[in-house]
């Protein structure tokens, strides 16, 4: 029963959220509102006995991606309202397109069945016994699916490196210390020994 | 009693909302990438769903994946996005057509 209700509770703010999301004026709303989706589907993710993922969707989402929208939007001086003008032209297109959408996602979703040998339990069960979400997790992600686990990893590295490379830009006109410069230098480029007439003085 | 159908249902709502934004705001980059997270905020919890129903650890394990994929796509898309902004001064991106694409 309170899971039920916790379902529920889940379901409707994380909704609510997702329309506040792409309806809100301004856009740091629209990523508050985004915190607010993504902690909402951790709380359906634990409802779910994944409680591994909840947090890590607490952790990237909210801690590492939301933080990511929101310097971006606070950092560029973007005029929104411009941006919204005749937004409404879209509205009929979008409209009829989410309605189709909708209509075949909620079809399968509720008139599907599992193909056969599929066992679909009607109650959740945790892990094995003597493990807890996050072991079995564990236990198949560093064994069975090590070699995706691994080209994860360097798919965030090339994403770090992209998104540097894009973002760096070198200023130009800009005194900067260079220490390769500093650390070449020798007397012999740099000192000189040279005769000053007497009254004349020297050009350097 | 909350089965597996309505957890799909949720995420075949959130799905949608997600669509609906990208239509709803389509000179809006930022709120298009913001869109294309709900959507696949939906598809985790379409994995997580069946992975809990069938009593399989194997959709936890992708949902991370895609999480991944999600995080790494977020990064880039909000850095083209400031560089886009750098050089037109603005984000509308209906009117990007410098590649006369």
């Amino acid at each position: 029963m309170t899971a039920a209700l916790a379902f529920w509770l889940f379901a409707v703010v994380l909704l609510t959220a997702a329309l506040m999301v792409i309806t809100a004026k301004n856009p740091v709303h629209s990523v508050l509102w985004l915190i607010t989706c993504f902690f909402n589907a951790a709380g359906l993710f634990i409802l779910l006995g994944a409680e591994f993922l909840a947090m890590l969707l607490v952790i990237v989402y909210v801690g590492a991606v939301a933080v990511l929208f929101l310097f971006v939007v606070m950092m560029l001086d973007i005029d929104f309202r411009a941006l919204r003008r005749g937004a409404l032209n879209n509205l009929p297109l979008g409209l009829f397109v989410a309605g189709i959408i909708l209509t075949e996602t909620l079809l399968v979703a509720t008139g599907w069945q599992a193909g056969q040998g599929v066992i679909v339990h009607e109650a959740l069960a945790g892990p094995p016994a003597g493990m807890s979400n996050t072991q079995w997790i564990g236990s198949q992600l560093y064994t069975r699916y090590v070699f995706v686990f691994s080209m994860s990893g360097l798919l965030l590295l090339a994403a770090m490196v992209g998104a540097i490379v894009l973002t760096h830009r070198r200023r130009i006109g800009v005194k900067k210390q260079s220490i390769a410069a500093q650390t070449a230098r020798t007397p012999a480029g740099t000192l000189g020994v040279g005769k000053a007439p007497l009254g004349q003085g020297v050009e350097l | 009693m909350i089965t597996l159908s309505h957890y799909l249902a949720v995420s075949a709502a959130l799905f949608v909302l997600g669509v609906f934004g990208i239509f709803l705001n389509r000179r809006n980059i930022i709120i298009i990438l913001m869109s294309l997270e709900l959507i696949l905020l939906a598809v985790n919890i379409n994995l997580v769903a069946f992975s809990a129903f069938l009593h399989q650890v194997h959709g936890q394990i992708f949902a991370m994946f895609v999480l991944t994929v999600a995080a790494g796509e977020a990064a880039i898309g909000l850095a083209i996005l400031v560089i886009y902004f750098r050089n037109r001064g603005t984000v509308a991106v209906d009117q990007a057509d410098r590649m006369r694409g």
